[in-house]
């Protein structure tokens, strides 16, 4: 495997109509390793995830400038099919957001989007996305059952079986806990040292300690800076910069 | 003087009570009138048989499949576009200037008396266009009346879908066509289908627009281009040119059983709507 970052941020500049969210911002995401983003609300690290996969390009008046490359290719270039980005690189959102539709028609959602016809392929895939999604014991005898009525962890782990499903690259995880209890915040976090081994996953989450034990690299973000990026064992201990170690030691946040 | 609070009260209560059972009461007696003059005069014989004497004996099997014929065409027709147009202001242009005008647009169109959209399929349809009284032009003419309600209802309900639906289905790579297609219209529809249903009532209801655009030949129509007679209208002309009042009323009791029971699927439709949005 080659030591090449598969995600290289560089000077990224991202406006909110007037407003300045992110100011030259660095980063660099490890192949198969697990990325934090970390710092108060509002610091600009949800927006950061975003650009990853031009979730922002949905919302007015955004403007980017700088670079992102996945893989070498800057995804801002123009002529970037987009849509083909979003497959390789994948979204886990903060609130678990199934379809209300049956349990398997929203882990087949993507693939029938992709024009999967075959039903057999498309069985195959969902019990696959199902058991790396550590779901498949629990739900495969009611898979016609509506997603809405599980439990919200797992609707949250159906949400990650839905995205595997597609095959993605990358998988952005913006916040996947806070909707969940300290179980099943365990659970999820156990999953991603699980998927680690085949995806390259970014996190952003509110809480530090669950930065300090899943991730490999880590990022502190403020006011729509990067303060500090480095491995996460030399973030939360030996911190350069006073700001990241105010945040780290819990003076503040 | 100031009147005390405690009569006041009373007084709002006893007001506001008595113009509720008014509105009931005058809503009741009309259908129970126009039922207990009208229902002794249905029987399979009046619904199934061609009518005689222009209407004077005989059924209203011409003018029942006319009454089905004519709202189902303009719904044909007016779905499509009122559903397209409603997809297009919602998810492909962003709110400005000409989209508000669009909006106000439709809904200055959907105040318009029917009369003048009869005007309008007479003069365009049936002399313009050469195409003259038949079930096309009655609904075309009925499809653009009906137009504005289905826009604004449809695009309530798309407006209604939750946008992390279409969040998810963008993050998986779903052009918005897709999403559309795979998760707006599908959640949408509900909503969709209670404004058809509103759009089928005063289509079934509609008397002016349809004379003067499909006309009231008592024949049973063969094709599209054959003029057809609503029941709203065979009960127009029985009633005001003295041919039956029994007829007339047995007529009017049909329509108005019909036009309940579309209410009634269009009322179960919009609160399992309301159900499922609210879980």
């Amino acid at each position: 495997m080659s030591t090449d970052p598969v995600i290289s941020v560089s000077a990224l500049d991202l406006y909110y109509g007037e407003f300045h969210a992110l100011k030259q911002v660095p980063m660099e995401v490890k192949g198969r390793h697990i990325t934090a983003l970390i710092g108060p609300s509002g610091c600009g690290k949800s927006t950061l995830l975003r650009t990853l996969n031009r979730m922002n390009d949905l919302i007015t008046g955004v403007r980017v400038s700088g670079s992102i490359l996945l893989e070498g290719r800057d995804i801002y270039a123009p002529g970037t099919d987009v849509c083909l980005l979003r497959k390789r690189v994948g979204m886990v959102f903060q609130r678990p957001n199934p379809f209300p539709l049956s349990i398997y028609d929203n882990v087949a959602f993507g693939l029938r989007v992709a024009g999967l016809r075959d039903g057999h392929a498309v069985e195959e895939i969902v019990e696959r996305s199902l058991k790396a999604a550590w779901l498949w014991d629990q739900l495969k005898d009611k898979l016609n059952q509506s997603a809405l009525e599980l439990p919200l962890d797992q609707q949250q782990r159906l949400c990650v079986a839905r995205l595997l499903a597609v095959e993605p690259e990358v998988i952005l995880m913006d916040e996947p806990c806070s909707a969940l209890d300290p179980i099943a915040t365990a659970r999820i976090e156990e999953l991603m040292l699980d998927l680690k081994a085949k995806y390259t996953i970014v996190i952003v989450t509110h809480n530090m300690q669950q930065a300090a034990r899943i991730s490999d690299y880590s990022g502190y973000m403020l006011l729509g800076e990067m303060i500090e990026f480095g491995a996460t064992a030399g973030i939360f201990t030996s911190p350069k910069d006073k700001r990241t170690q105010d945040y780290v030691s819990g003076r503040y946040g | 003087m100031r009147i005390p609070p405690k009569y006041t009260q009373a007084l709002a209560v006893t007001v506001l009570g008595a113009a509720t059972v008014f509105t009931v009461v005058v809503l009741v007696f009309i259908i129970v009138f126009v039922l207990s003059k009208g229902l002794p005069g249905i029987n399979g014989e009046f619904l199934f048989s061609a009518p005689k004497d222009m209407g004077r004996a005989g059924g209203i099997f011409p003018t029942l499949v006319g009454t089905v014929l004519l709202p189902l065409m303009a719904i044909a027709i007016a779905l499509p576009l009122g559903v397209g147009t409603a997809v297009y202001l919602t998810e492909y242009t962003r709110e400005t200037r000409l989209t508000q005008v669009l909006r106000f647009g439709t809904d200055c169109l959907a105040g318009i008396p029917s009369i003048l959209f009869g005007l309008f399929g007479f003069i365009f349809f049936v002399v313009m266009l050469k195409m003259g009284w038949c079930l096309l032009s009655g609904g075309l003419t009925l499809a653009i009346m009906v137009l504005p309600t289905i826009i604004r209802t449809s695009e309530e309900a798309i407006r209604a879908v939750p946008n992390s639906y279409r969040e998810v289905s963008f993050s998986l790579g779903a052009t918005r066509w897709e999403t559309v297609l795979k998760v707006v219209l599908p959640n949408a529809l509900p909503g969709i289908v209670t404004g058809v249903m509103l759009g089928i009532g005063r289509s079934i209801g509609e008397t002016a627009a349809v004379i003067f655009t499909a006309g009231s030949a008592l024949r049973m129509p063969a094709s599209a281009f054959d003029s057809v007679r609503t029941m709203s209208v065979h009960f127009y002309i029985l009633a005001r040119e003295g041919i039956s009042n029994e007829k007339a009323y047995a007529t009017a009791a049909v329509l108005i059983i019909s036009v309940l029971l579309v209410n009634l699927a269009a009322y179960s439709m919009m609160h399992r709507f309301i159900a499922r949005r609210s879980r």
